[in-house]
């Protein structure tokens, strides 16, 4: 994809393999940690995990509720399981099997969906998990994590291993833009925090995922019109870090959210009810809006969905307009 | 905290309790666990009294036939064997027994369903001791014991893991991945009973899903090993479940044909309107309580010999 090429960011790894390739880093320092999977290994990247650990990675077919159900048993008999598969077949197949066995009794099972968002690009809107921030989220005792790039992800699998309680990490298909320096052990990911990539006082751009790096183009773009904006990468969707939230409300007066995912129940709908909590403020939303996709490539999806740097922009100066009106 | 760990463990190793109890004494439990459910969905006023009691045999032998290996006084003990009743609307059922057990006061039981009890209508996991997974939403409970199966074969330990399903629960497509997926890791440490009372919500078994049957069959072709008994016969419970210990490489499945209401003529599915998921009037329990005594003392009146030596006359 090209987005972040105009501003110099250089293309990176996927965040699917980024992920892959830290749990397999985990494993070696941690052999309470065992993946199970639903015959799509080579697809989330777990495939590395079970080159290197074949003896704690369970093959569960093409049946994700016992997938999860068995995570849940592994997790309540002491284990650190790994659940991952496409996000949709996990989230959308497995909602019972998780409130049930993981969000409910609050065990420690980390579940990773890839495949998320539509820059999975062809293989159509069967495959594409749109509405999975939202099912996560609704979770009491989940933590949802969406990172952004290839280093980060690497950090937000270790958070995620760290953190003791159910955690839902999204990663994407495509090579993604960099964002970050290091490999992993030198990015600031702390869970429920948000990062700060760039100071501004004229308006706020919370992002997520590969919105990111779309994100740091628009404030590049709105800069040339004379809009200061700071930009945030909210790794975190739940717990939403409310005070930098709250902070960007108060000290730029406008905020636009962008995110892969359908606005109903996303980050704009956390950000929205935030800035409403606490200090109300114009703020615009860039996200799908109440549809299902198509196959095409992962640019042409994002333009016509309207997940472009540009239309970041537009919903920048729109709430922008709007503020002190 | 790490000290006191360590010093409870050691304390467990040598206090482990595994209850058994002469046949005719597993009886007399059994008779007073299922005036126990009577009372206490009668109190509680909604509940699945039929569905718990058609498992009591079962439960009591299980917990109290030597079978189960598990220590009340310290329910997260690594090594205890588990139990997942997976049917969770059976959830009275259960509670009399872990009561029984003493992993809880009797006194507990009359506030099942009541606001602020950890006695819930369905079990939750962490309310209350000795239930290893919240359930109710049926057709998880085998996945989550195969789950605690391959944990003790990855950490080394000889804990046994035990789940009771419904035969309306089979309906459920779960049922059968987990069916597949515990074959296929030859969990010999994973036992099932699947209580057979061959009644489910809304009418029986043969004409909700009549193709769940032939049963027995179906779990073979997963290449399970099958014993089928009487779930009312307590030589029948004990024999099957010492003789799933003997078995290798292959999980086991014990179909126990039961009655739903253990042949308490109020229950009966053929001759009254009784409704899976009600409970029993004053006057209803009041019957049902002395057709169960009527039950127990004819028995004991059978077993005259037995019944002496359990009272240690």
């Amino acid at each position: 994809m090209g987005i972040g090429q105009n501003i110099g960011l250089k293309m990176g790894k996927a965040t699917r393999d980024a992920f892959g390739e830290a749990l397999k880093e985990l494993g070696s320092e941690n052999r309470n940690i065992v993946v199970v999977d639903g015959d799509v290994g080579n697809s989330t990247r777990t495939e590395y995990f079970l080159e290197a650990f074949p003896d704690r990675f369970f093959q569960m077919g093409i049946a994700e509720s016992n997938m999860v159900s068995v995570a849940s048993g592994l997790a309540a008999a002491g284990k650190s399981p790994l659940v991952a598969s496409f996000a949709v077949f996990l989230l959308d197949n497995a909602y019972d099997q998780i409130r049930m066995g993981i969000a409910f009794p609050n065990l420690n099972v980390k579940l990773v969906g890839s495949h998320s968002g539509i820059s999975i690009g062809e293989d159509c809107p069967s495959q594409m998990a749109i509405e999975d921030i939202a099912l996560a989220t609704e979770f009491p005792n989940f933590t949802v994590l969406v990172p952004a790039d290839e280093p980060s992800t690497r950090a937000a699998t270790r958070a995620m291993f760290d953190h003791q309680g159910p955690v839902y990490l999204r990663t994407g298909r495509p090579k993604v833009p960099v964002i970050y320096n290091g490999n992993g052990t030198g990015v600031p990911f702390e869970i429920g925090k948000a990062n700060q990539l760039r100071d501004g006082n004229d308006l706020t751009i919370i992002a997520c995922g590969i919105m990111v790096a779309a994100a740091l183009e628009a404030a590049e773009e709105l800069r040339q019109q004379g809009i200061e904006a700071r930009v945030f990468d909210m790794h975190t969707i739940k717990p939403l870090d409310q005070a930098a939230v709250e902070r960007a409300a108060a000290e730029t007066g406008a905020i636009v959210t962008a995110e892969e995912h359908l606005l109903e129940g996303g980050l704009g709908a956390a950000v929205a009810r935030c800035v409403v909590e606490k200090k109300p403020v114009p703020v615009e939303f860039v996200g799908i809006r109440d549809t299902y996709a198509q196959s095409g490539s992962p640019e042409q999806l994002l333009e016509a969905y309207g997940l472009t740097p540009a239309n970041i922009v537009e919903s920048a100066l729109k709430a922008h307009s709007r503020k002190n009106r | 905290m790490n000290q006191h760990n360590v010093r409870t463990q050691h304390r467990v190793q040598s206090r482990v309790r595994t209850p058994s109890r002469p046949a005719d004494q597993l009886h007399e439990i059994a008779w007073r666990l299922s005036r126990e459910i009577i009372e206490m969905t009668t109190k509680a006023g909604s509940g699945h009294p039929s569905s718990s009691l058609s498992a009591i045999d079962i439960l009591t032998v299980l917990y109290f036939g030597g079978i189960l290996h598990y220590d009340p006084d310290h329910p997260d003990w690594p090594n205890r064997d588990r139990f997942i009743m997976s049917k969770g609307h059976a959830a009275p059922g259960l509670y009399v027994a872990l009561a029984e057990a003493g992993y809880f006061s009797k006194d507990l039981l009359p506030t099942l369903r009541q606001f602020g009890s950890p006695l819930e209508g369905h079990p939750v996991m962490g309310k209350l001791a000795g239930v290893e997974a919240s359930t109710g939403s049926l057709g998880q409970g085998l996945s989550i014991g195969l789950g605690h199966a391959l944990a003790a074969r990855l950490d080394k330990r000889n804990y046994r893991v035990y789940v009771m399903i419904g035969d309306g629960e089979a309906d459920q497509g779960q049922i059968w991945e987990a069916a597949m997926a515990a074959a296929k890791y030859k969990v010999d440490n994973l036992t099932c009973i699947l209580d057979h009372n061959r009644y489910q919500q809304t009418g029986p078994v043969s004409q909700i899903m009549p193709t769940l049957m032939p049963i027995n069959k179906k779990w073979e072709a997963f290449n399970w090993a099958v014993f089928e008994i009487d779930g009312h016969d307590i030589r029948q419970i004990l024999d099957a479940f010492n003789r799933t210990r003997d078995v290798h490489g292959q999980p086991q499945i014990i179909i126990a044909h039961t009655d739903k209401g253990r042949f308490l003529s109020v229950f009966n599915q053929e001759k009254t309107s009784h409704k899976h998921g009600v409970t029993l009037t004053e006057d209803e329990a009041k019957a049902a309580l002395a057709e169960l005594d009527q039950q127990y003392e004819q028995y004991a009146r059978e077993h005259p010999s037995n019944k002496d030596k359990g009272k240690g006359a």
